[in-house]
């Protein structure tokens, strides 16, 4: 112990690289966290493309044929001038090309292709105010971990730092909202810059890699060459093995444990580790709560399933994490949308964290037990170790919970004619079966539809958690339709989110593809409105929003549009919209003052929730409490 | 909770444009403070060095290691805050000087292993090099005298004896491991 430090480093279990053991080779690994990236390393050039290897090509070219060696068949972008070449190239190669309205659509289509499909997302835009419009779709992808791949054109060369006509410094601007990020000057760069860009965004803990490429470097010829070998970058090391003892040490607790929960995150459902999760649940008994983005890695209708955690949670998960006396949290990052107050955060739990991202350890909760390695794998070396335990007390005790807290149970909002957004979504769900592959904006539908659509599959939910991005919705619709052309593709959004993109109606029209779009239209910013009016004193500053006619802007388009008011005529909306070709938006004009109950205000402890309050008690005094953040 | 103590961190990265950028757009995002970063060459070539000070407490300074160990070209981290370390830091201090205070002024040079290097009548240019207490003490002791100019290097740092780091190969420290 060193005497400058307060305490002692080694007896803490959970200190920071505690056996992040690095794999020595990649090849060997069995733990890799998408399995299918090292098949598309190699994969050959499309079986239609003649074999260039060797041949002079323009940079241009170059880059079609690398991304079809990436196993690219779609792309979303908006031409300009310093990408004019690489688009003039583009036809000759085998990848359809979506044109969007705006480059932030284009940014957000590649990540919701990303989100629905598991590959890498593409997407192209020109320099200057082409990539800044990219920049929010790629900070929506980096905080949600998106593998994506952004091109983007740049000035030619001589002239960068000269400020000449759009030029911006994008690889400068996009540091901190990156994975990684390349310029490229040479067109024989061009090819292992985005192998490169491909193996980062892939590997790992995904993310998003932008590669600008400069007008000159389009241009240009070279010999294009392309390797299969293996990418060694010696600086990056995206795979972690987790360490025996950190096995031994998560198995000690969980055999202690007589209150245990475990969370679900996005990285299981980044990992494909559902089937793992379920058998290690199935044996164990031990109950799951999951993370926004963590909603449909664990079936939502599972027996051992409570439901999602957090901010805007069920009353008895959050109570739960409280009563915890152990958290197994699987590929989440305990973000303070989840936790609350951290002082006051699942106090009598001990730890275990299983994260790939060593960075994350440690980070808002001190834990136990860090487990750094894929999530899958680990879940795969735990479950045939584990007892298997009934803990029936345990799960009675939950049921309990569950029991005082149905305040906000869909059966309580009154059906007094008028039509409420939980309402709405609860009949979206039952009319798609549960099945619909459901795209939501942000704000309160957003919650909404994380409470009353249950996800049993995972993919199927995709929503913009970290960032919070509105306008997020309709175009990553698009993109996972692409994805998922033979799914029922439903964007869930507010009338503020809406009308942030959408222009890209006009995108679905022209493209022909099917998506259906929910409004759930309160004539407010509605999640904004609800803040003012618990902890604003009820003033609605710059929230009360007029729209246009949602049924005139979808036929402006040459789409259908549907308007419902009642709660009676949402059936009819929903199995209209899915019998018709082509996009769909249906406007719910829904209860203008609603709230998403039940809520910990930023920054509050877990357990003190607002709940709906009952008829008879309309005034609830945490109302008052609520710190700002 | 941990204190809060100044942090030495050894960190290798690869030679190519913009690192420098990267590793302090790092420490801006994350509010990590940084009080003094040199970089420079070392012997592999296409190897650079930086020597980082910031103040961190234990949790702190291991999430600096792992969110450098991130950056793709971050080869090798190392907290050498506990080792045992030569830091050195450069300063030239050009101070006030009439040729009556000569002598003393040199005299407290040679206290301080500090050398003059430039001098005309008025004036005197000092070089010293050393740990950044000793330099700070010298700056203390000459300001009486008025000091015209100061410019000073950040600190480098290199630990004693032996540690070969293999930059070809990189790889984590066998003592992360051996932690537990």
């Amino acid at each position: 112990m060193h005497p400058l430090e307060g305490r002692p480093v080694d007896v803490r279990p959970g200190a920071f690289f505690i056996g992040c053991a690095q794999l020595e080779s990649r090849v060997e690994s069995t733990t890799c966290s998408q399995p299918a990236a090292k098949e598309l390393l190699v994969t050959p050039a499309h079986p239609k493309l003649e074999n260039r290897i060797g041949q002079s090509l323009t940079g241009a070219q170059i880059i079609w044929e690398s991304l079809v060696r990436e196993g690219v068949e779609v792309c979303f972008g908006y031409p300009g001038g310093a990408i004019m070449p690489a688009y003039d190239a583009m036809i000759q190669y085998p990848i359809h090309h979506v044109l969007t309205r705006h480059e932030q659509g284009a940014s957000h289509m590649a990540d919701g292709y990303a989100r629905a499909s598991g590959q890498v997302g593409v997407c192209i835009a020109t320099s200057g105010p082409g990539a800044t419009n990219l920049v929010t779709g790629i900070a929506t992808a980096m905080l949600d971990s998106i593998p994506m791949v952004c091109i983007t054109g740049q000035v030619p060369s001589h002239l960068i730092g000269s400020d000449a006509f759009q030029e911006t410094d994008i690889t400068g601007c996009t540091i901190p909202v990156t994975k990684h990020n390349y310029l490229v000057t040479k067109p024989e760069q061009i090819a292992p810059t985005i192998r490169e860009a491909f193996y980062i965004a892939r590997s790992g803990r995904p993310g998003p890699v932008v590669v600008d490429i400069t007008k000159d470097a389009q241009q240009q010829s070279c010999t294009f060459e392309w390797s299969d070998e293996e990418i060694v970058l010696p600086g990056y090391r995206p795979d972690y093995a987790p360490l025996s003892e950190q096995l031994e040490g998560a198995l000690d607790l969980i055999k202690e444990a007589k209150r245990p929960i475990l969370f679900s995150g996005h990285g299981i459902i980044k990992a494909s580790a559902t089937d793992t999760l379920m058998k290690f649940v199935e044996k164990t008994n031990i109950p799951v709560a999951c993370t926004l983005l963590g909603l449909g890695g664990f079936p939502a209708n599972h027996p051992r399933n409570l439901g999602m955690m957090g901010m805007h949670g069920e009353t008895w998960v959050n109570k739960a994490i409280q009563e915890a006396d152990l958290i197994i949290a699987a590929g989440m990052r305990f973000d303070d949308r989840v936790t609350g107050n951290l002082k006051t955060y699942a106090k009598n739990a001990k730890k275990i964290h299983i994260e790939l991202d060593p960075a994350e350890i440690n980070k808002n909760v001190w834990v136990e037990v860090p487990i750094v390695g894929d999530v899958g794998a680990v879940l795969r070396e735990l479950t045939p170790r584990v007892e298997a335990n009934e803990r029936s007390e345990w799960l009675g005790h939950i049921d309990s919970l569950k029991g005082d807290s149905a305040v906000r149970d869909i059966k309580n909002l009154p059906d007094l004619g008028k039509l409420f957004a939980a309402h709405v979504i609860h009949d979206i769900y039952r009319f798609t079966e549960g099945k619909a592959l459901v795209v939501t904006d942000v704000g309160q539908h957003q919650m909404w539809e994380a409470q009353y659509y249950k996800h049993d599959y995972a993919r199927k939910l995709l929503t913009s958690g970290g960032l919070g991005t509105m306008g997020f919705a309709l175009p990553a619709a698009i993109g996972a339709k692409f994805a998922e052309p033979n799914d029922s593709v439903w964007v869930i959004c507010g009338d503020g989110g809406f009308q942030m993109t959408q222009a890209e109606l006009s995108t679905c029209a022209q493209e022909g593809i099917k998506v259906n779009v929910a409004i759930i239209n309160n004539g407010f910013l509605g999640m904004v409105r609800q803040w003012q009016q618990f902890f604003f004193g009820g003033r609605y500053v710059a929230t009360p929003l007029l729209s246009p006619d949602f049924v005139m802007i979808a036929e402006a388009h040459g789409l259908t549009g549907i308007r419902v008011e009642q709660r009676s005529e949402v059936e009819e909306a929903v199995r209209t919209a899915e019998a018709t070709e082509g996009t769909v938006v249906i406007d719910f004009r829904v209860e203008q003052e609603d709230a998403v109950y039940p809520m910990v205000p930023a920054g509050a402890n877990l357990q003190d929730m607002i709940e709906r309050p009952s008829p008879e008690q309309q005034h609830n005094p945490i109302f008052e409490t609520g710190e700002d953040e | 909770m941990a204190v809060p103590v100044k942090r030495t961190f050894a960190v290798f990265v690869e030679d190519k444009p913009g690192v420098l950028n990267r590793v302090a757009s790092l420490f801006r995002r994350r509010s990590y403070n940084i009080e003094s970063l040199n970089v420079g060459a070392t012997h592999e070539p296409g190897v650079s060095r930086m020597t980082i000070v910031c103040e961190a407490d234990t949790d702190k300074a291991r999430r600096i290691e792992a969110n450098l160990y991130k950056m793709v070209n971050v080869l090798w981290v190392d907290d050498i805050t506990h080792k045992q370390t030569i830091d050195r830091t450069l300063a030239l201090i050009k101070v006030n000087c009439s040729s009556e205070q000569r002598d003393e002024i040199l005299r407290i040079c040679e206290v301080f292993r500090a050398r003059a290097i430039d001098m005309s009548p008025d004036r005197i240019t000092i070089e010293i090099t050393g740990p950044r207490d000793k330099v700070d003490g010298l700056v203390s002791v000459l300001r009486p005298f008025g000091i015209l100019e100061l410019v000073q290097t950040g600190t480098v740092a290199m630990t004693r004896g032996v540690e070969k780091h293999d930059l070809a190969h990189p790889t984590v420290p066998a003592s992360r491991n051996d932690a537990a």
